[in-house]
């Protein structure tokens, strides 16, 4: 028992399963999955499907997070890659043409990924900190979705394109299929193969890291790029969801969700170590978060808050440091059990 | 704040282009024999809305023959005070701007009246005790909006005997424009109980969140009769939203929405929207006789309510190819 109530994915799991549990008492149907018109229909499928892009952007983030950087660049990587997939479909003569809409999602890929290995160049090449090689393009990447909108919303009517972020494929939501994908790539490269020890090598010490022949400069650089083309895949799926691109508000703030994700799922912000599975776990929070919010009915002036309180707690529980302080005072003066007992729980 | 960074690097590039068509017009411009001189000192490019906003105001002085002086504060307020600074030394007849933010503007305003330059606000409002600081104020009425879409509501319902369940996606929470529309809307439907408001959240003005709220309204309230979204994007986005569930939008729930962008009226024409309460960004030919008006010193209203229209699925039709945004 407490081997796994030690096990770091403990917490988050019991959250996620605590906000489960508050739907099931205040959401009737809450846990219904039905069939509707060949697909899945249901509250929980709803949390997957619009958890798929910040699953991604924070899967991404857990390996820069993990070299030890950060990017807050993210959203504006939405933004642009959103924009520029639905710009390129607009100018299409025929809009539902497969090769066409592959063509627009494969320029949007690949200006991600060049903005991306920017990024990692400021970093690695340059030696610019992380947080303000990213913040460059944070800030200019959303006047350059902007431009590319040229400041309105481009709305497209491709089905292919649609198939992305809102159609299903063998009766699952296809974003659910891509990030399912992404993810059992991501773990075979990093925990099969030895790229996820030496991102972590990076993270410790890149110095030390480099002078054991390890490369840290490319691997930065592919690292960021990665990041970005995740980051890039979500931006496809978000606009195509609502099959219209909004270079103001596109991904918006999802770099703080995706950091948040990352720390709630017990990645360390100083780098050196990685959870892809805490990482999951922390996107499925907020959105689990965000749609318990909707479905219970917190008012709006107050869903802010709602959502603080949750993170605070979630934070809270996971500090060792609180934990042992909040134990021992409230353990001593009312302990139900016996104080053998207790210390033990305390101590291990 | 990020946002607005980003916004002013678009604005810049705007107000670059902006001078160079300036350029171009000037000498036809200063041709005018003694016409009206306006100062426009606008709040930036942060939309299409505000784009649409600046289009009119353009083209409706130059066809009502007013030389226009036109600066954009790319969302700062020391910008706009440096703009109307200018206006007061270039000797405008008028000026008219759309304030950044609602106060200190008092000084400035001041200076405008020292100088016996009548000023006129569009769009927003300022927070002033002194209301002889501006002649007037030209603008949208956001509880009138909420209110008309409250009123279409009570008579599409009217011989309905069972309770109607709505939903309502706000704007961004603590705007303007979503208090407004929220309160009006609930004055009028307040009139007959069997209108309730079933859930009401916030979808920040956006498609992407319009979705995904009206997704967890859909599995959490299984009888929603209408959905009252506070701007033709929410709707759009839960249109998207209550097709996936099966449902017919229009039909099987009725929507309601309130701008009348184009791609909303489109919708509309398409049966998908039910009603779109107009806002409307062109006021720039009730401007221009405003200004008119207070420069021979005419009595003007306080509060001059921007012309604005309902669309019904018909009137969109018509309406919908001559639509300028």
């Amino acid at each position: 028992m407490n081997a796994v109530a030690r096990h770091r994915l403990f917490w988050p799991a019991v959250t996620l399963a605590g906000l489960l549990l508050l739907n099931l008492v205040f959401t009737d149907h809450f846990f219904s999955v039905q069939m509707k018109d060949g697909h899945l229909y249901g509250s929980l499928v709803d949390i997957v499907r619009f958890g798929a892009p910040l699953i991604l952007v924070a899967t991404g983030m857990t390996l820069v997070i993990a070299t030890g950087g950060i990017d807050l660049s993210v959203g504006s990587v939405v933004a642009i890659s959103g924009a520029l997939a639905c710009l390129r479909i607009s100018e299409l003569g025929d809009q539902g043409s497969v090769g066409g809409v592959l063509a627009a999602v494969g320029v949007a890929l690949a200006l991600s990924l060049a903005l991306g290995a920017w990024n990692g160049f400021l970093v690695a090449g340059a030696g610019i900190q992380p947080i303000i090689a990213t913040l460059i393009l944070m800030v200019a990447g959303r006047g350059l979705a902007q431009l590319v909108t040229d400041g309105q919303i481009i709305t497209v009517n491709s089905a292919p394109y649609k198939l992305i972020g809102g159609g299903y494929w063998l009766t699952l939501p296809f974003g659910i299929v891509v990030v399912a994908a992404v993810l059992a790539l991501t773990v075979f490269l990093t925990r099969r193969l030895a790229l996820g020890l030496l991102i972590e090598s990076v993270g410790g010490n890149a110095e030390a890291s480099r002078l054991a022949g390890v490369r840290a400069r490319g691997l930065i650089v592919t690292v960021y790029a990665f990041c970005a083309l995740c980051a890039g895949v979500a931006g496809l799926m978000i606009s195509s969801n609502v099959s219209s691109a909004d270079g103001n508000n596109a991904g918006l703030w999802i770099e703080l969700d995706a950091i948040l994700a990352v720390v709630i799922g017990g990645t360390s912000l100083a780098g050196g170590r990685f959870s892809l599975g805490g990482t999951v776990l922390g996107a499925l929070i907020i959105q689990t978060l965000t749609t318990t919010i909707y479905s219970i009915g917190v008012p709006p002036e107050t869903t802010l808050l709602f959502k603080a309180l949750v993170v605070t707690l979630v934070c809270l529980v996971q500090s060792p440091a609180f934990g042992r302080k909040a134990f021992h005072r409230r353990a001593r003066p009312a302990s139900p059990r016996p104080a053998p007992d207790e210390k033990v729980k305390v101590t291990a | 704040m990020l946002k607005r960074i980003s916004a002013l690097v678009l604005a810049g590039a705007t107000a670059l282009t902006l001078a160079a068509c300036g350029g171009g017009a000037g000498p036809a411009a200063g041709g005018g024999d003694g016409a009206l001189v306006m100062g426009f000192a606008q709040v930036g490019a942060e939309s299409g809305w505000r784009t649409a906003n600046t289009k009119s105001v353009q083209e409706s002085a130059k066809s009502a023959g007013v030389e226009l002086k036109f600066s954009d504060a790319q969302q700062k307020q020391e910008n706009q005070i440096k703009a109307i600074r200018s206006y007061i030394q270039q000797k405008v007849d008028v000026i008219a701007f759309s304030p950044v933010v609602e106060s200190g503007w008092d000084t400035v305003l001041k200076e405008a009246k020292d100088a016996n330059i009548p000023v006129i606000l569009t769009d927003r409002a300022v927070d002033s005790e002194d209301t002889s600081l501006y002649k007037t104020f030209l603008g949208s009425d956001f509880v009138e909006e909420g209110r008309k879409a409250g009123q279409w509501l009570v008579e599409e319902y009217k011989d309905a005997k069972d309770p109607v369940n709505i939903v309502e996606l706000q704007g961004t929470t603590g705007s303007a424009p979503a208090n407004d529309r929220k309160a009006g809307f609930a004055e009028v439907i307040a009139a007959d109980p069997k209108f309730t408001v079933v859930a009401s959240q916030s979808g920040d003005f956006t498609r992407a969140k319009g979705k995904e709220v009206m997704e967890a309204f859909l599995k959490s309230n299984p009888d929603i009769d209408v959905l009252y979204a506070h701007n033709d994007d929410m709707g759009l986005g839960a249109i998207e939203a209550i097709e996936g569930a099966g449902k017919v939008p229009g039909k099987d729930i009725k929507i309601i929405t309130v701008d009348a962008v184009r791609d909303g009226m489109q919708a509309l024409a398409d049966g998908k929207i039910n009603y779109i309460v107009e806002c409307s960004p062109l006021l720039g030919p009730q401007l221009m006789d405003l200004a008119k008006k207070v420069v021979k010193g005419e009595q003007v209203p306080a509060r001059v309510v921007t012309e604005e229209t309902t669309f019904t699925q018909e009137q969109a039709k018509q309406a919908l190819p001559t639509r300028q945004y």
